[in-house]
């Protein structure tokens, strides 16, 4: 039975099963969600991703913290861990640094991994551990029943806000890229197709993955993004950012963003407006500043940007660890347990 | 020193036998005190004396000059016979300024040699540590054998040929004052000449200057008259075998690195910074060629976090800290007691509360060790009881948390830390095996399984096809491990939890008694103090007085011999750094009437204070 769990060097395999569908990553338990929860779509997609990712299903691991989205794990039928609050990246960190080989994915929310987990968020994207971090960002506490979250809105009235909240909110892509995250994404619960897209992507970079998902709380706070997600509105208040291409929005691409001086501005598209002079969106750029730019576009002066703002390549926290301990081996020789004991200086009592 | 030094004044510089000193060299934290006490004690382990050592700094890196909080100690107990503690009282001071006289002085047992750097005590210095008046002129140190040498001249004269600065110079003063020291108590400077030679390789003429300090002194002090005797400290008849010194944090990262290698394993140290645990961090980072993974964390949850994780994939997983980060890393302990993963978490204690007295020695976390979380949260709990200890102790962690798959907490103190002693180090193949079979059958596989015996559940890694499962800190349905909040079910598994770390107690080694197994006074004791109540039992014996002693190492759960034990005493006496922590756990498990011994000056214990608290009982 015994088997070697000592870590060699490690990508991972990707030799598919083909045969496995996302049936074969539903798990046995029943799903606990309210019904509408904008859990449920996201759960769907990325079960309906998973196969087509060509990892081992033994070598998936999803790993979360407290809260609604936390509880996804259960759902999955892949190794899973539902930690405490605030804490799953700590041990996305650990589990990845002792088996680079696996694929952890860790889910959270806008309490859990911005508020109690904040520092544990920044610190895992700055370090680049190879993990996809999915932030369900629903703007409230739901399963403590209400409160309002960081990323509540200002003078957002809630159960512990009655008079309004008086908190300023936090933005979590400028957080994942003023923490160098090499991978920042989002993406919403109407939108299926980019959804999956997105947590594609996600799972095909090397390295930090953060992917804010919108996702609305009919319970607690129903309609959250409708004014940007319904589909009538929605060509017209967003943008999809694409790597290489002018940022077009607007139903028939009608519209476009361009920039003045640092200042970003609509403009009307075939009426004295061209495509020429438009922002064209590089997400490989090594500084973050175009990227950090985009994610201040807001609804209503601007369209709320989805998609990928970065994505670069850096080498990994595991993978420099990994190489740090294969040098040292090789430089060291084999492993002398007998040699360590001894240390430098030994002195011999006689009987 | 058993043998007087008081008596001195013999003319031509004879040797005089004496069978052990204790010193303390005391200076400015800037001095470089723990430097010249560890190189002392590098080389009279190597000439063969049985060693005990107590490093005393501050928590400022460096206090004002001259101040009173800026003085760094560092106690050396060096001797011919076994010994177990850094000394009581040294029998020699070395005051590099009047701070650390005045700081020390009280210490030093009546009679003892006074060594000080008389270019130190300037007015400025004086007035800085409290004295109107030169100490050195008053005579108030009459009761004791001032040696005043104008120590920062003399070494600046050495070095007078070098092109140092004067401020480089005089940071060679140490190393002047080691060489004095090598004179009068007869120690070969080979040592100290090749550690200085490699420490300063890039910088020639500092390594010259610091060779030139180091001889001039050692010739300084066979040429004055001032010092007239040299005194020689004989091999200790140690046990027969092959010795190097060790200190407890040392032990310590050395003994987890063989528990993985004998586990065939990945060492995973997840840990943030933290006096007096950092060293294990030091340590452990430096032996990557074992497969060892060190990650510095954001913070001590994430370090704790970062262990479990480790630990769900397989690794040997160690986490280090002190009491402030053992608070929070409570609730994640308590994680990795639901999912019932194998994680060491050391705890190097110091002194609290808070921030309490944080290079200082203490051993009041055993209550936060046993119940610092919430829920029911039962953990195994040992603790070393000597420096060398630490390495043996480390094994057995690993032993309990991989065959019984749960969190161990591993009581380390300040004072074994950074304590050195002899160690007659183990061969690996002397070492227990601690390889772990891993479940990897799908049929017939669930993650809260129990072994009938140990009541472990599988620990089946990521990675082994057919096995996907999900655990997490919500309450597990038995043997499924699916979350549950049925009633029974959660008083099940609470006392199951519970009877499992209750079973630890049957793959215990004995508990042995030091002394007869029946008697008078039992003294019960755990962790830093095994020397100054060992010390003090064996005195108390030789003067034929009924006094036994047993030192606990294991303490939850307790050795299954230790009710009969206490049973057989009229008296049992917990000595303990704390307000009694120990004594209250034995009075609640056995309804026995312990007294305490409670001393909290975040120093060690002293032998002859205890002594003389377990006479007053007989």
């Amino acid at each position: 039975m015994g088997m070697n769990t000592d870590v060699g060097g490690g990508t991972a395999t990707r030799e598919a099963p083909a045969s496995l569908s996302r049936k074969d990553f539903v798990s046995d338990q029943e799903v606990r969600w309210c019904p509408g929860c904008g859990d449920y779509a996201i759960l769907a997609q990325v079960q309906r991703v998973m196969p087509t990712l060509g990892i081992p299903r033994e070598n998936i691991v999803f790993i979360s913290g407290i809260g609604c989205s936390s509880r996804f794990p259960y759902y999955m039928n892949t190794y899973g861990f539902h930690s405490i609050h605030g804490r799953a990246a700590t041990l996305a960190t650990g589990l990845k640094c002792a088996r680079p080989e696996l694929s952890v994915w860790v889910v959270t929310g806008d309490g859990d991994g911005l508020s109690i987990g904040g520092n544990h968020l920044i610190h895992a994207l700055r370090r680049n551990v190879d993990l996809k971090i999915l932030l369900f960002n629903n703007r409230i506490y739901g399963l403590t029943k209400g409160q309002y979250s960081p990323t509540s809105e200002f003078g957002k009235k809630t159960k512990s806000t009655p008079l309004g909240s008086i908190d300023y909110p936090i933005n979590p892509v400028q957080v994942a890229l003023a923490a160098e995250a090499t991978f920042v994404a989002r993406s919403f619960d109407r939108d299926l197709n980019h959804l999956a897209h997105i947590v594609e992507r996600a799972a095909a970079h090397k390295g930090s993955a953060f992917v804010e998902i919108y996702q609305n709380c009919n319970i607690f706070n129903d309609h959250a993004f409708e004014h940007f997600t319904e589909k009538d509105v929605r060509d017209d208040r967003t943008v999809y950012l694409e790597h290489g291409k002018p940022l077009v929005f607007g139903r028939g691409g009608d519209k476009g963003i361009r920039l003045r001086g640092l200042h970003p501005e609509v403009v009307a598209l075939g009426d004295g407006g061209s495509t020429e002079e438009l922002l064209v969106h590089d997400e490989r750029a090594r500084d973050a500043s175009l990227a950090y730019l985009l994610s201040h576009l807001d609804y209503p002066e601007y369209p709320i940007p989805l998609g990928v703002f970065r994505a670069i390549q850096r080498p990994t926290l595991e993978t420099m660890m990994q190489t740090q301990v294969d040098q040292a081996v090789q430089k060291g020789g084999p492993r002398d347990l007998d040699a360590l004991l001894r240390g430098r200086e030994t002195w011999t009592v006689d009987a | 020193m058993t043998t007087d030094i008081r008596s001195g004044a013999v003319a031509g510089k004879p040797r005089e036998a004496l069978d052990a000193v204790t010193i303390r060299f005391a200076g400015d934290s800037g001095d470089g005190m723990q430097l010249t006490g560890t190189q002392f004690t590098s080389t009279s382990a190597v000439v063969g004396n049985d060693i005990a050592t107590l490093p005393d700094f501050p928590a400022e890196i460096r206090a004002p000059a001259g101040s009173l909080p800026g003085v760094s100690g560092f106690q050396l107990h060096f001797s011919s016979r076994d010994i177990r503690t850094p000394g009581d009282e040294p029998d020699v001071l070395v005051a590099m300024n009047p701070a650390a006289l005045k700081v020390n002085i009280g210490d030093l047992l009546e009679g003892g040699m006074v060594i000080v750097d008389t270019d130190a005590f300037t007015k400025g210095n004086l007035a800085k540590a409290g004295y109107d008046h030169n100490p050195l002129d008053s005579g108030e140190l009459s009761r004791y054998r001032v040696f005043p040498v104008n120590l920062t001249t003399l070494n600046a004269n050495a070095l007078a040929e070098t092109t140092l600065s004067k401020k480089e110079r005089d940071r060679c003063r140490n190393l002047f004052a080691l060489g004095l020291l090598y004179w009068l108590f007869d120690r070969p400077m080979e040592k100290t000449v090749r550690w200085i030679q490699d420490k300063f390789g890039k910088r020639p003429e500092v390594a010259d200057a610091n060779l030139r300090a180091l001889r001039a002194g050692f010739n300084y002090a066979d040429t004055v008259e001032l010092f007239t005797t040299h005194y020689t400290v004989d091999r200790a008849r140690l046990e027969p075998g092959t010795y190097r010194s060790i200190t407890g944090n040392e032990a310590t990262a050395l003994g987890f690195i063989a528990a993985a290698h004998r586990a065939g394993k990945t060492l995973f140290y997840g840990s943030y910074p933290i006096t007096p645990a950092s060293d294990i961090l030091h340590e452990l980072s430096m032996h990557k060629e074992f497969g060892v993974k060190t990650f510095q964390a954001e913070d001590e949850i994430a370090a704790m976090g970062s262990a479990i994780g480790a630990a769900f994939g397989g690794a040997i997983a160690l986490t280090g800290t002190s009491g402030p980060g053992l608070a929070l890393k409570s609730e994640a302990i308590g994680l990795a007691v639901m999912t019932e993963l194998p994680v060491v978490i050391v705890d190097v204690q110091r002194g609290g509360p808070s921030t309490g007295l944080p290079t200082k020695t203490e051993q009041a976390d055993l209550l936060q060790a046993f119940f610092g979380r919430n829920g029911e949260c039962p953990v195994p709990v040992v603790a070393p009881a000597t420096p060398a200890d630490c390495f043996s102790m480390a094994l057995e962690a690993v032993r309990i948390a991989t065959t019984y798959m749960t969190p161990v907490l591993y009581l380390s103190d300040g004072y074994l830390a950074n304590g050195t002693e002899p160690w007659r180090f183990p061969t690996t193949e002397s070492l227990p095996d601690l390889r772990v079979e891993h479940w990897t059958r799908a049929e017939g596989f669930m993650p809260y399984l129990r072994d009938q015996r140990t009541l472990a559940r599988p620990w089946a890694l990521p990675g082994t096809p057919g096995l996907e499962h999900r655990i997490g800190g919500l309450e597990k349905a038995d043997i499924t491990g699916n979350v549950c909040y049925d009633p029974d079910n959660h008083h099940h598994m609470v006392s199951l939890r519970a009877e499992k770390v209750a079973r630890v107690a049957e793959s215990l080694p004995p508990l042995e008694v030091f002394g007869p197994p029946t008697g008078r006074v039992l003294v019960v004791g755990w962790g830093g103090t095994h020397g100054a109540i060992t010390s003090a039992v064996e005195r108390l014996r030789e003067e034929g007085l009924s006094v036994s002693s047993v030192h606990l190492r294991y303490l939850n759960p307790f050795q299954k011999e230790l009710g009969e034990v206490l049973g057989g005493f009229d008296k049992v006496l917990v000595p303990e750094i704390n307000l009694g922590q120990l004594r209250f756990l034995l009075r609640a498990r056995y309804l026995v009437d312990a007294l305490g011994y409670n001393r909290v000056r975040g120093k060690p214990l002293k032998i002859h204070e205890l002594a003389g608290h377990i006479r007053s009982l007989v």
